[in-house]
């Protein structure tokens, strides 16, 4: 139980930034998802009045969550990992198609989606697993292991073609890198990020050519002994990587797929071809964009936005909830809530640095890059910045699973904190 | 300091973020406006379109109702194509092809499947139109015109196209605007004001409701209906008379410059240009080279004026005191000068100005024209005295009325002679054709006609106009306010007389009217084409302007027949039928009516397109037409014979349609 007294040690600041985030997020879901002349709060048949029980209810989970002891959430991280990977496998059994993915229980009338709980239980298992005295990050087979506890609900997601969960999982990286791991590993995913890019958008032929040029010129640079086998090998890897992403883009990918990479690329020159494309596959997108566009500097205004309120943009209240922001609030308002989201995101790493036991320090560094990868990959889906990948935007997208999904995520962390003293 | 990882990705996302926003919404974007804002669906209420009257109450133009069958690809349901076809009068590949090009165009929009059904398509599609999903029947309203004359007059309306839509935000994808005659010059008035109402609807194109509860939805206005100065009886007539042959027609009323007709030949019936076949027609008649329909020949045909320019002279002459009225010159066939020589026909010689004006004499007025150049010391001087003369009649530029073409001829100045031969290098022999109306001088028939009406008046034009009256409001100041010319008062009475005496004892004689006192001038005008690149003579054009009566000018008119030869021949004929029309409303040189129905120059025309070598002028034939054409044409002036100019009788015969 919480003492009294205690309500202090909480970090208040975290708090009201996540509730200004669900608040402002549900006054877009209103915009995004109305229909009539009339708006009743209050209908638990319209998505916005679904969201506010979601929310009412996530007050009484915050509660929970902080009245359980700090330590459970250390000791009993690896049954929670398992529960949270079984729940998961039971979809391949169990589960509801919703959209062409198996990610969702049905229990009556309601939808839960597992996946958005296994994200607190791997940041939870990582941070208990590195934690441990006998771990040492640096080590082949603790990499292994780590990577492991990691990967299982990365590829159990992807089987359900929620590629966007999988993703996330990505960003422990950030989180293993703070702990001492190689940067090595870094210095891998931004070199296959680079060849990736490159190859499909200057052709295999340039690509090689740019690596050759680049680690030959690394290497003789650095006036090492002229031993060519390391250079060498390291080009002939990442050549074939490059063909291979080649090769795997123009046959192996669904087309679908490789009409969104295609998109965000500028990789379609024929203007009848990217006019049809902008109408299927880049149609979200696009309607996306002119809604953000629409909404000029200071926005139309809420409940004002005549895209929003069209339904031009398909899935608006779900990932697509910040060209709502865009068209209703502006400029002006969209970057407030970018501004927020940043507060939050470092506010949280602040507090993680602060932390005394490593397991704390890992698991707020795990939700800050849990919440940073949502927050990068849906806003920059949104704009066009990067291409199209179904996932929610943390306290914005409506759904119960996702937000209370990221409530367990940031709340654990919250009681981890507010326990730091006791840590000693 | 690994720590710094995240924070810096964190950061250089915010920045990436930020700044592809202020790209998309500040540097790029806009607030939409209702009009481009693509989720409202903008619906516009268009008022009825004004209505055209001539100058006696007969209605010309109205509307018709136009059913176009509309449809929404993604909403038709499975039918009984069958019937549907057989309803619509199309097979069913035709249903396969509109059907399949719409869906490509857009699913959700909705298509026209068939545009303007006949009244009695729709009645018996109407009854099954719900047995249909996804097709609905949309009301427009086209123009009926309410008579088959005076296509180049009244006009016709079509679509806007891109670039009008680029000048004139008013106008829509869809909307139709006038395309000629007085639809183009009085579009803003007959359109009236269309209203708005503005839709918030779905990506699906559904509508949701009002926009804002309304607050941008205006209201139409309907367009107000015009009087024009036309006289319908007298423009058919004109049409009648011109048949089978080339040319324009131009009246007007001098005492206050109205048109009263405007004839210009091969026309139309202005009814093609209405309804589902418009752009088939309209391609038509744009297409067709020879006759060139669209062309309006009265307004736009630039040809060199011919005798009855010489008028002008003898009026410059007097104004400027070179010449006297019993000033004689001798004329031996011809004038010589410098070795060359410009002809003339028989007649007696010497010549005062009044034998000269109705003996058309080429030397009198060669004379004259040399005196008048040469009363300076330099010729450019007299030159341009004597052109601005010339402009005071409202020649050499255009006209600005109310017409939706024109030309602005061609009256040249000093500087022209100047370019064409060097600065003091030329004199009054180097264009001495200017005297008869050759030379560098290009008039249009609209501006001979009021050059007529200014000699009539005595020295003053009203600018010809078409426009009497518009519902609710006054005309132009500029139609009610006179031009003066540069020639006083005095001068006109013995030239009047002159022209007078062409039909007294001239050139016109023939075609002289008992009881109308006429005042004429014939004219001959040579002329070129260019046919696959060749230079050829074709047979003159027959020219003839005239007014009447002579002490009290009620009609002054320019008529050009193309390659009519001589001015009596056709174009004199055709000016004294006109006049006795238009002034009794009867026809007593039946023969001249006769004459001018059944002959055709089409042979003529085609002459230069037949690659075959052909005569001109003296080596011409007259054709007639074939006895049922003539029928055909009699039946005509019957019917026209019978029209009322009374507006009590016109009310009351159309009281229903109205």
């Amino acid at each position: 139980m919480v003492e009294a007294g205690r309500y202090y040690k909480f970090d208040w600041i975290t708090i009201i930034l996540f509730f200004m985030l669900v608040g402002f997020g549900w006054i877009n879901i209103i915009s995004a998802s109305h229909t009539g002349d009339t708006i009743n709060y209050f209908d638990f048949s319209q998505p916005y009045g679904k969201q506010l029980m979601f929310i009412f209810l996530t007050i009484g989970l915050i509660v929970l969550i902080l009245a359980i002891e700090s330590k459970f959430y250390e000791r009993f991280s690896s049954v929670i990992y398992i529960v949270s990977m079984l729940s998961l496998v039971g979809l391949f059994a169990f589960g509801k198609n919703v959209n062409g993915a198996t990610s969702w229980y049905g229990v009556g009338a309601m939808t839960i989606q597992p996946s958005e709980f296994a994200k607190a239980a791997t940041a939870l298992a990582v941070a208990k697993y590195v934690s441990d005295l006998n771990t040492d990050i640096r080590k082949i087979k603790d990499q292994i292991y780590v990577f492991g506890i990691i990967a299982i609900p990365a590829i159990l997601v992807l089987l359900q073609k929620d590629a966007g969960s999988t993703l996330v999982y990505g960003s422990f990286i950030f989180v293993l890198y703070r702990e001492g791991l190689s940067p090595l590993f870094l210095v891998l995913a931004a070199m296959l990020i680079g060849i990736s890019l490159s190859a499909l958008k200057f052709g295999v032929i340039i690509t090689s050519i740019i690596i050759t040029v680049v680690i030959l010129g690394h290497h003789f640079l650095r006036r090492r002994k002229p031993l060519l086998i390391q250079p060498i090998s390291i080009i002939t890897i990442s050549v074939a990587v490059a063909f291979g992403v080649r090769y795997f883009y123009d046959e192996i990918i669904p087309f679908h797929q490789k009409d969104r990479i295609t998109i965000w690329l500028s990789l379609e020159k024929d203007p009848v071809k990217l006019e049809r494309m902008k109408k299927t596959i880049a149609y979200n997108l696009n309607e996306s964009e002119k809604a953000i566009s629409s909404g000029g500097l200071k926005g139309k205004g809420f409940l004002e936005g005549t895209r929003t309120t069209g339904k031009f943009v398909p899935e608006q209240h779900t990932d697509y909830i910040f060209s709502t922001v865009g068209e209703e609030w502006g400029f002006i308002g969209s970057t407030a809530v970018i501004i927020v989201f940043i507060l939050l995101l470092l506010r949280i790493l602040h507090l993680a640095e602060l932390q005394r036991s490593q397991f704390s320090r890992m698991y707020g560094y795990g939700v800050a890059s849990i919440f940073f990868m949502h927050f990068f990959i849906n806003i920059g889906m949104v704009m066009g910045i990067i291409p199209t990948i179904g996932i929610p935007l943390p306290m914005f997208s409506y759904g119960g699973s996702g937000l209370w999904g990221f409530t367990i995520l940031l709340f654990i962390f919250i009681k981890l904190d507010s326990d730091r003293i006791n840590q000693w | 300091m690994r720590r710094f990882l995240l924070v810096g990705a964190i950061a250089f996302a915010g920045i990436i973020f930020i700044l592809r926003l202020f790209y998309l919404q500040v540097y790029d974007g806009r607030i939409d406006d209702i009009f481009s804002d693509n989720a409202l669906r903008k619906v516009y209420d268009y008022p009825k379109r004004g209505f055209v009257f001539d100058r006696y109450g007969e209605l010309l133009v109205s509307n018709q109702p136009s059913y176009d069958v509309m449809f929404i690809p993604r909403e038709v349901k499975p039918l009984d194509t069958l019937e549907f076809c057989r309803l619509l009068k199309i097979d069913k590949e035709r249903f396969k092809t509109i059907y399949e090009k719409a869906y490509h165009y857009s699913p959700w929009l909705p298509s026209v499947f068939i545009p303007h059904l006949s009244k009695e398509d729709y009645a018996s599609l109407q009854e099954k139109m719900r047995k249909f999903e996804g097709f609905y029947i949309q009301k427009r309203s086209l123009r009926h015109y309410e008579t088959s004359i005076g296509a180049n007059v009244l006009g016709d309306i079509g679509e806007v196209n891109d670039a009008i839509i680029e000048r004139d935000p008013y106008y829509r994808m869809g909307d139709l605007i006038g395309k000629q005659g007085v639809e183009i010059s009085y579009e803003k008035t007959l359109r009236g004001v269309k209203g708005l109402k503005v839709i918030q609807k779905d990506r699906f194109n559904r509508d949701l409701g009002p926009y804002k509860d309304g607050i941008y939805d205006t209201l139409p206005k309907p367009g107000s209906d015009i009087t024009i100065t036309i006289d319908a009886k007298l423009q058919a007539y004109g049409e009648l008379l011109m048949s089978n042959k080339h040319g324009g027609i131009i009246a007007i009323e001098p005492s206050s410059g109205e048109i009263l007709s405007m004839v210009s030949t091969p026309t139309y019936n202005p009814n093609l240009l209405v309804g589902r076949d418009r752009s088939k027609n309209f391609s038509k008649l744009y297409n067709d080279s020879i006759n060139k329909p669209l062309y309006d020949r009265g307004l736009q045909a630039m040809y060199p004026p011919g005798s009855p320019f010489k008028i002008l002279n003898a009026l410059i002459g007097l104004q400027e005191e070179v010449v006297t009225t019993e000033d004689r010159f001798y004329c031996n066939h011809g004038y010589s000068y410098g070795g060359r020589k410009m002809g003339c026909h028989g007649h007696p010689s010497p010549l005062a100005m009044n034998g000269g004006i109705y003996n058309s004499c080429n030397a009198y007025f060669a004379n004259v024209y040399r005196r008048i150049i040469d009363k300076h010391k330099n010729p450019a001087k007299g030159l341009d005295i004597w052109s601005n003369h010339v402009k005071s009649f409202g020649l050499g530029d255009y006209l600005n009325n109310d017409l939706s073409v024109g030309q602005p001829g061609k009256i040249p100045t000093s500087k022209t002679y100047d370019q064409l031969y060097g600065k003091n290098r030329w004199g009054s022999t180097f264009n001495l054709s200017n005297s008869i109306g050759q030379g560098e001088v290009l008039t249009t028939p609209i501006q001979l006609a009021n050059m007529t009406a200014a000699i009539a008046n005595r020295g003053y034009y009203y600018t010809p106009h078409i426009i009497k009256h518009i519902e609710g409001q006054t005309i132009d100041e500029k139609y009610t306010t006179p031009h003066h010319t540069t020639i006083d008062k005095k001068h006109f009475e013995p030239i009047v007389q002159g022209m007078f005496d062409v039909y007294n004892y001239g050139t016109a004689s023939g075609v002289r009217i008992n009881g109308i006192e006429i005042c004429g001038k014939t004219g001959t005008a040579e002329n070129f084409v260019k046919v696959n690149g060749q230079r050829m003579q074709l047979t003159d054009h027959s020219i003839f302007i005239a007014f009447a009566p002579k002490d009290d000018p009620k009609i002054a008119l320019a008529v050009f027949v193309e390659n009519g030869y001589w001015g009596a021949r056709f174009a004199g004929k055709i000016a004294s039928l006109m006049i006795e029309k238009y002034l009794t409303d009867t026809i007593t040189r039946v023969d001249m009516e006769d004459y001018l129905l059944k002959h055709t120059l089409e042979h003529e025309y085609a002459k230069p397109y037949s690659g075959k070598p052909f005569g001109i002028n003296k080596n011409t034939t007259l054709e007639q037409i074939s006895e049922p054409e003539y029928l055909e044409l009699k039946e005509l002036l019957k019917q026209l014979n019978k029209k009322s100019r009374d507006p009590k009788v016109i009310k009351k015969n159309q009281g229903l349609n109205l």
